[in-house]
């Protein structure tokens, strides 16, 4: 017991010398950390290497965020949340911010009391089959056993798309991706299904991956998002910013490599601004001047990030699709700077 | 006229027993094949054990100890052994076991700290021996009160001088106890003591701490307490838990069975309480609930919650083994105690404790077991447990598809830890043996 004294103390003493309540971006500069939630494991979106470290796409707008504040892209603590208590941490307060693959939906903006502050990936659902169940389409899955994760918008999507197709099936609710594919692989239920993102990393994995067979509907809207907490206005301009700063940097051409030499000064106003030549944009966040510059140097824009984690050139595969720039037929679109 | 009676003089050599009932075939017939109905059993049950043993010793003992990925040993797999049969991936636990022993703390991020858990682990186990073991030199009791503030240290980090701090304000406040002893009655006099030792902790702590590591700074590389996990936090959290729930459990079990009927009826709530509500739940409030009680700047440590909660649990479940242990003895100890003079402390610590205690051993070691085990459930609140580890290694791309491997290799250090204290808990039960039951 004796060791809890001194972990009692330090709470005492914390409560006493803090107790005026403040907004998270206070709270978080107080901390000198920034708690960001992401999945337990998503292939891709966030995971630990060998050495323990965070990485993946989620991760890296954490890191962003990370840089833009503290300019230290580790100045981050992961909590690694499952799909069904993320939301219970973020409005406990335990994490600041959820980077964990969340889908924007109308309940869970207005009845949840979280905000959504922005998409950085455009996803849908999708299903997965062997290729011996002889399915060509998700229309003739009747009677089918699938396997669902709890507490995700896939699951309601699922019972919608059965419902509207008139369609009988047996759910199987599993507690995460790990559970989803050794059931799925062991031939438990006959449908796996969840974001066309994950299924492409889960059939990558499989012990025999051409025995599968991803099928060609998409049946859902799923715009994954950085989510923080209802009414606090001054954390969530700084979380929205900051991923449009990545998106806006990929539009006007900025990357790591070239962003500190840019930051000195160019002939386009947009980029000035947004890098702080001109203007004093990151000082309207209370953070400093060169917020944006600290947090593309550390990532890179939306594109490098993306290509680095989930790209083409990743085990993952995944094209950019929907989350190609609005100015190459995509939908990722940043509000002007200025 | 011959004597025709005959008296054997010398006794028969005794004869081996018959070639049946001896040896193998003797302990097979008296064992397994004693009856029918017995031989069908033991065929049957030894066909499926060869069948189960058939099946798993060539995918345990084909695996693979060295390749780079899950992939990697299916190319091997495939090139070896030319079928798709699966076999282990042994590599998944050559590469990882570090992350799922040592956690993420001392693990490959900070190369090199793998000395301070097993420092911290050898001076625990060298705390527990005069606990444990009667014939151990009490000189070591030094160890034990040392493990409580230098195990932390080690775990934590940070600097020495605050464990240290807290360890002179703590004996401080044993010479406030004394002193204060002299004026009053044990019951002023421990308040007086307790409260005095938590001002000085409170006031004292913070400065005396900061000048003596300004002065001499003796610091380890501090870790945060998420970033504490695999079996380091297991373990840590079960010590604490097994360690510290004891006397807790004690004095809940005595208070149950007092007369002093506010002792009792709290003692009776607190257990039934703790009792009726799962663990799970239990922690899940104290580290997800509690933080929209307390204002947002306040950073609960999830460690210490899970402990205090875990400790809290076991205890009131001991306390009913124990309570057990008190009603088994016959009521003449308690008379024989009242009849010798002793005081209610004296008579419970000579004469009833030792033997309720030790009636209780194997319910409260299995206590025991079952809150190592428990530990995993720390889960539910986001901290890496070795199970939470082994998803985080499949959610890499290297590993993404090995179940059995790595729960395989968390399950046998569970039940090494598990036996080696059921093992011990034998020992104990024969080492009090009296002779009379």
């Amino acid at each position: 017991m004796k060791k809890s004294v001194i972990f009692g103390a330090a709470a005492i003493a914390s409560v006493s010398a803090m107790a005026a309540a403040a907004g998270t971006l206070d709270d978080v500069k107080a901390r000198g950390k920034i708690n960001c939630g992401v999945t337990e494991g998503t292939l891709g979106f966030s995971s630990r290497d060998s050495t323990g470290r965070h990485q993946g796409f989620d991760v890296e707008f954490c890191r962003a965020l990370g840089a833009a504040i503290f300019d230290d892209a580790d100045a981050v603590e992961y909590v690694e949340l499952s799909s069904k208590n993320r939301f219970t941490a973020l409005s406990a307060g335990q994490v600041d911010v959820l980077y964990r693959t969340t889908t924007w939906t109308f309940s869970r903006d207005v009845d949840l009391k979280t905000s959504f502050v922005g998409i950085n990936y455009y996803d849908g659902q999708g299903f997965m089959v062997p290729k011996e169940l002889g399915v060509a389409s998700a229309k003739e899955l009747e009677g089918a056993t699938v396997c669902i994760e709890t507490g995700t918008t896939t699951e309601l999507n699922l019972a919608d798309f059965f419902r509207a197709n008139s369609m009988e099936y047996t759910p199987l609710p599993v507690g995460g991706t790990t559970e989803a594919k050794a059931l799925f692989e062991e031939g438990a239920c006959d449908v796996y299904t969840t974001d066309a993102s994950a299924l492409a990393g889960v059939r990558a994995s499989l012990k025999d991956p051409s025995a599968y067979l991803i099928l060609p509907e998409i049946v859902s809207k799923e715009p994954l998002g950085p989510t923080v907490r209802h009414g606090d206005n001054e954390w969530e301009d700084v979380v929205r910013w900051t991923q449009n700063s990545l998106v806006a940097a990929e539009e006007l051409g900025v990357t790591s490599a070239n962003v500190a030499e840019l930051a000195a000064g160019t002939d386009n106003p947009s980029i000035n601004r947004m890098l702080g030549a001109e203007g004093n944009l990151c000082e309207m966040l209370t953070l400093a001047p060169d917020c944006f510059v600290k947090a593309i140097a550390a990532t890179g824009n939306y594109g490098e990030i993306f290509e680095k984690t989930i790209g083409e050139s990743t085990p993952i595969g995944l094209a950019r699709g929907l989350n190609a720039l609005w100015t190459e037929g995509g939908l990722q679109y940043s509000p002007p700077f200025r | 006229m011959s004597d025709l009676s005959y008296v054997r003089t010398e006794m028969l050599e005794q004869k081996a027993p018959p070639a049946s009932s001896v040896g193998l075939v003797g302990w097979l017939r008296a064992n397994l094949f004693s009856s029918v109905g017995n031989s069908i059993l033991t065929v049957v049950t030894l066909f499926f054990l060869l069948s189960l043993l058939a099946s798993m010793m060539p995918w345990i003992f084909l695996g693979i100890w060295n390749a780079d990925s899950l992939s990697h040993c299916r190319e091997i797999f495939a090139e070896r052994y030319g079928d798709s049969t699966e076999y282990a991936c042994w590599a998944v636990v050559r590469d990882r076991w570090d992350q799922i022993i040592f956690g993420y703390s001392f693990g490959n991020l900070n190369e090199g700290l793998y000395w301070r858990p097993l420092v911290g682990l050898a001076l625990i186990i060298l705390a527990l021996l005069p606990i444990l073991y009667p014939n151990v030199p009490r000189v070591l009791y030094v160890a034990t009160a040392a493990s409580l503030f230098l195990y932390p240290w080690l775990i934590w980090g940070g600097s020495i001088w605050g464990p240290l701090t807290i360890a002179l304000c703590i004996i401080a406040g044993v010479f406030i106890y004394r002193f204060a002893s002299r004026f009053m009655i044990m019951a002023f006099a421990m308040p007086v003591a307790i409260v005095g030792t938590a001002l000085l902790i409170y006031f004292a702590m913070a400065p005396v701490a900061g000048a003596l590591g300004s002065a001499v700074p003796i610091e380890l590389q501090s870790v945060p307490s998420r970033e504490i996990s695999g079996f380091v936090l297991s373990i840590t959290i079960g010590i604490v838990a097994i360690v510290a729930s004891l006397p807790i459990a004690v004095l809940l079990a005595l208070g149950r069975q007092s007369d002093l009927f506010i002792v009792n009826k709290l003692s009776t709530g607190f257990i039934e309480i703790i009792r009726g509500v799962p663990l799970i739940t239990l922690i899940f409030v104290a580290t997800v609930l509690m933080k929209y009680f307390l204002p947002s700047s306040v950073d609960l440590d999830p460690v210490l919650a899970v402990m205090v909660l875990v400790t809290l649990f076991t205890a009131a479940y001991i306390a009913e083994v124990i309570r057990g242990g008190l009603a088994a003895l016959p009521k003449g100890q308690y008379e024989a105690a009242d009849a010798l003079g002793l005081t209610y402390w004296q008579a419970q610590r000579l004469i009833i404790l030792p033997q309720a205690l030790k009636i209780s051993i194997p319910g409260i070691v299995s206590n025991f077991i079952s809150v190592f085990k428990d530990t995993t459930l720390v889960s539910i609140v986001a901290l890496n447990d070795p199970l939470g580890i082994s998803d985080s290694i499949r959610s890499d791309s290297d590993w993404n598809g090995i179940v059995w491997e790595l729960y395989g290799f968390i399950a046998i250090v569970f039940w090494l830890f598990c036996f080696s204290m059921s093992r011990y808990s034998l020992w104990l039960e024969r080492q009090l043996q009296t002779g009379h039951r």
